[in-house]
């Protein structure tokens, strides 16, 4: 019988609104937004013109000049938010062997920024489909392969076990950690670092989702322009950023005495077969998807003190997962508070899973769940408790984070308060 | 992982496919392997003038393929519509439809190392050339690596576990192995699993000259040649292989009963960081030997090894290293079909396991091809030309740039 659960010990962030895991806590608990117009490139000739962009200082971040420059701007993040996560850990120090170390990340673009950057250059701005292949940025192999960021990470954090790259477009954060916690249960590794990272906000992402208006063009209010739930949300804000979790399993955690923030207590993915882009209303795949992971938790509906939602933002997500919390979780849907953080600080597409779930740590280790930032009127369709503007104190020792992505699919995670720790913190 | 023969029975594969420069479909492809036939030839999907690079292994000349639904075509890539057409063939040769299973227990789990790259250079170009709004509504769900997972999920209504695995060479077969554990642990039934590429655009191709890895050969018949003592870098190809896994229980229930054989056992290591140790073999000897466990067997029950074969110097060495010390030196057949169809990124591997599989079930080992003599410096027994031979297990190694290593074990069923 298999007994090796994953626990998570550690946390480290990149987000809009400043770098490290206690700015992140403090911009989600009061209730700001990120989002402000591009800065990145000279957006004017775009539908979107925002986005939740971090203001992230390479050198301040204490990357070398030789790491900055081989690294797409989605592998800095990582792996400083790798380094900070075994630093709050201190995993790192306490003599597991490399080849117990594993790392799972997750991406849904890869290094875009550095791909396009650099066509541009050896396609003379786009104006030879042959490009010239003399004298390429020699580190192009590494941006091509997105499995590159994975082994930036698995190079700062020592791994030698199980290293791999999870890309399910805008699930890859939260499949990426239940991959990691695969590998606790499996016995492949001791010590996962786990977590996604995105740095997507280039003309090539903007571009792409202007031409299918997923995003926001509140272009003239950008502070406000991420409103999930609300009556006027008009699509996603482009986010970027990273997480990382270190996850041991639970019992080695123990004996070390580590500290513990919360269990990765169930998980599970199903897809909806339907379409690339679009969603059902009725959501039937991430309620099947919310029922088997709080199963493998072996938790009751009931049980679910936060829920932390997919929220991107967009008319057809707000109704679809509604839909499956309200068929998932019976009538406890409507008691239990749910809420987005996308609404803070963007959708950064692969990473954001990443980043929910260490807002769901630090929830559970808080007992504060986040608010929705900008939900000034409730879309009176919807019905639910989505915790408007302002955070709140309430006692939160199972959350559900949720997770819908192109493609189809739809995920659902479970963490748990520490077990024997009742009324922590 | 832990237990894998469960309640169910083992995780068997009951259908395979082939996309493949050279030969197309799973049966068309074994006779070329077995022959050894050539799949590599000037590049013809755009002209190479200016390239380090000439030879590599195309599916069909000129960037065209046969066979996809015009709908499809237009918002997929490439590499999708390889894996549409492998997953028709692997779906049709296991008989699996939507009907009988239940409504969650069909997943897909592919593996991708490069995603859409012609369909994303053509929108970049367009941004570039034309400006923001010539980009077009599709390039939002083509380029990405989930593309291929999500639409042969929508195509045959598999609404169970979906993933992606991304290791350049060696997600292939953590792909695979991620889809044993599903049905192992329950959590799908049938899962369509392995992977394919499409990396011979400009640019992809331009990004690849910068690995180091590639051979600048101009000869077809010399250009990738694993183990040689003129081994000079690897042709990059383009295809790959979707097979289908599910428990031997679930098989017979569907009046399956030979299956090809059985995803016994899989290990994924990593390599030392650049610099922190002496280059060698250990994250690669361990990953075979995690496997080889997982799987229940010792080394002497290995009766041939399908090689990662890089062809470079000193990858090879580190590989023919590894297996020596697991194997002893000549210690076991080792074969790389993929130096007559090249190296497939994430398509590769799967296409490996197909070919071991097929090994399995006619008894014979398949070439590298003619035109490899192994350098007797590596002590390894390449086999060059079809070995009839008693076939119970095979080992299949995959290496992803980077330092990522995966071994996976397949055995008869007997």
């Amino acid at each position: 019988m298999n007994t090796r659960r994953a626990v998570v010990t550690g946390i480290g962030v990149v987000a809009p609104g400043g770098v490290g895991t206690k700015a992140f806590w403090e911009l989600l608990t009061s209730g700001r937004s990120a989002t402000r117009a591009i800065s990145q490139f000279d957006a004017s000739g775009y539908r979107s013109r925002i986005a939740a962009e971090c203001d992230f200082d390479p050198d301040g971040s204490g990357l070398s000049g030789e790491e900055t420059g081989r690294m797409d701007r989605a592998a800095q993040f990582a792996v400083v938010a790798a380094r900070e996560a075994l630093a709050d850990s201190g995993a790192g120090d306490v003599g597991v062997p490399p080849h117990r170390i594993g790392v799972s990340l997750g991406s849904a673009v890869g290094a875009t920024v550095t791909l396009e950057q650099q066509y541009t250059r050896v396609s003379d701005a786009g104006s030879r489909w042959v490009v010239d292949a003399a004298d390429p940025y020699p580190h192009l192999y590494r941006a091509l392969v997105p499995s590159g960021l994975a082994a930036e990470v698995a190079w700062t954090s020592g791994a030698q076990g199980p290293v791999r790259v999870v890309s399910t477009g805008c699930t890859s954060g939260l499949d990426a950690v239940a991959l990691g916690a695969q590998f606790i249960e499996d016995g492949s590794a001791d010590i996962v670092v786990a977590g996604a990272t995105e740095a997507p906000i280039s003309p090539i992402t903007v571009a792409c989702f202007d031409a299918i208006k997923a995003t926001s063009a509140n272009n003239d209010d950008p502070g406000h322009a991420s409103r999930p739930f609300d009556r006027d949300r008009d699509g996603f804000v482009l986010g970027e950023g990273a997480a990382a979790l270190i996850l041991e399993e639970a019992g080695a955690a123990r004996r070390r005495g580590a500290r513990v923030y919360c269990e990765v207590a169930g998980y599970a993915q199903r897809s909806n077969a339907f379409h690339m882009t679009g969603l059902r209303p009725d959501g039937v795949e991430m309620a099947e998807a919310i029922r088997v992971a709080l199963d493998r938790a072996r938790l009751a509906p009931e049980s679910v003190d936060y829920v932390n939602a997919h929220g991107s933002g967009t008319r057809q997500n707000d109704r679809h997962e509604t839909a499956a919390f309200k068929s998932s979780l019976g009538e406890h849907a409507h008691r239990v508070p749910v809420s987005s953080i996308k609404s803070m600080v963007g959708h950064s597409l692969g990473a954001i899973g990443a980043l929910e779930l260490a807002a769901c740590a630090l929830a559970i280790d808080t007992d504060t769940v986040p608010p929705t930032a900008n939900l000034h009127t409730p879309d009176p369709e919807l019905g639910l408790d989505y915790v408007p503007l302002t955070a709140r104190e309430h006692r939160t020792d199972t959350v559900l984070s949720v997770g819908s992505g192109f493609g189809g699919f739809q995920t659902a995670v479970v963490l748990t308060a520490p077990r024997g720790e009742p009324g922590h913190g | 992982m832990g237990d894998t023969t469960t309640a169910r029975g083992p995780v068997v594969v009951t259908g395979l496919s082939a996309i493949a420069p050279g030969g197309s479909g799973a049966e068309e492809f074994w006779r070329l392997v077995l022959d050894g036939g050539c799949g590599l030839g000037p590049v013809t999907h755009f002209g190479t003038d200016g390239f380090p690079v000439h030879v590599a292994g195309e599916v069909h000349a000129d960037g065209t393929l046969p066979g996809i639904d015009p709908r499809l075509a237009v918002q997929t890539d490439r590499w999708t519509q390889f894996a549409l057409l492998a997953g028709e063939e692997a779906l049709a040769d296991a008989r699996v439809g939507p009907e009988g299973t239940a409504p969650y227990g069909l997943g897909v789990i592919t593996a991708s190392s490069s995603g859409g790259n012609a369909f994303g250079q053509r929108e970049i170009q367009a941004l570039w050339s034309k400006g923001p709004r010539h980009v077009g509504p599709y390039q939002s769900i083509a380029w990405f690596y989930a593309a291929t997972t999500g639409q042969l999920s929508i195509r045959h209504g598999m609404r169970g576990p979906c993933h992606v695995a991304v290791a350049e060479q060696a997600g292939g077969l953590d792909a695979i192995a991620q889809a044993r554990r599903a049905v192992v642990t329950g959590d799908a039934e049938v899962v369509l699993t392995g992977g394919t590429e499409a990396p011979l655009s400009p640019y992809a191709l331009a990004c690849q000259t910068t690995s180091g890895r590639l051979s600048a050969g101009t000869d077809p018949e010399r250009a990738y040649t694993p183990f040689d003592a003129g081994a000079a870098g690897h042709v990059p190809g383009e295809g790959g292989a979707l097979l289908v896994v599910e428990s031997r229980d679930a098989a017979r229930r569907r009046g399956v009963d030979r299956p090809y054989g059985e995803i016994a056992g899989h290990a994924a290591t990593f390599d030392p960081a650049p610099g922190a140790g002496p280059a060698g073999h250990d994250s690669l000897r361990r990953a075979v030997e995690l496997a080889l466990a997982d799987a229940r067997v010792d080394a002497s029950d290995i009766d041939m090894v399908f090689a990662d074969a890089a062809a470079t110097p000193e990858l090879d060495r580190a590989e023919a290293a590894c297996l020596a010390e697991v194997f002893g030196a000549g210690g076991v057949p080792v074969t790389a079909p993929k130096a007559r169809y090249g190296r497939l990124y994430a398509g590769g591997a799967p296409l490996d396991v197909v070919t071991a599989l097929l090994a399995l079930r006619d008894q014979v080992i398949p070439p590298t091809g003619p035109h490899v003599r192994a350098d007797p410096a590596l002590g390894i027994d390449l086999v060059t030309r079809p070995r009839e031979t008693p076939l119970h297990t095979a080992l299949v190694i995959a290496r992803g740039y980077g330092g990522f290593n995966s071994a996976l074990v397949v055995r008869g069923l007997t």
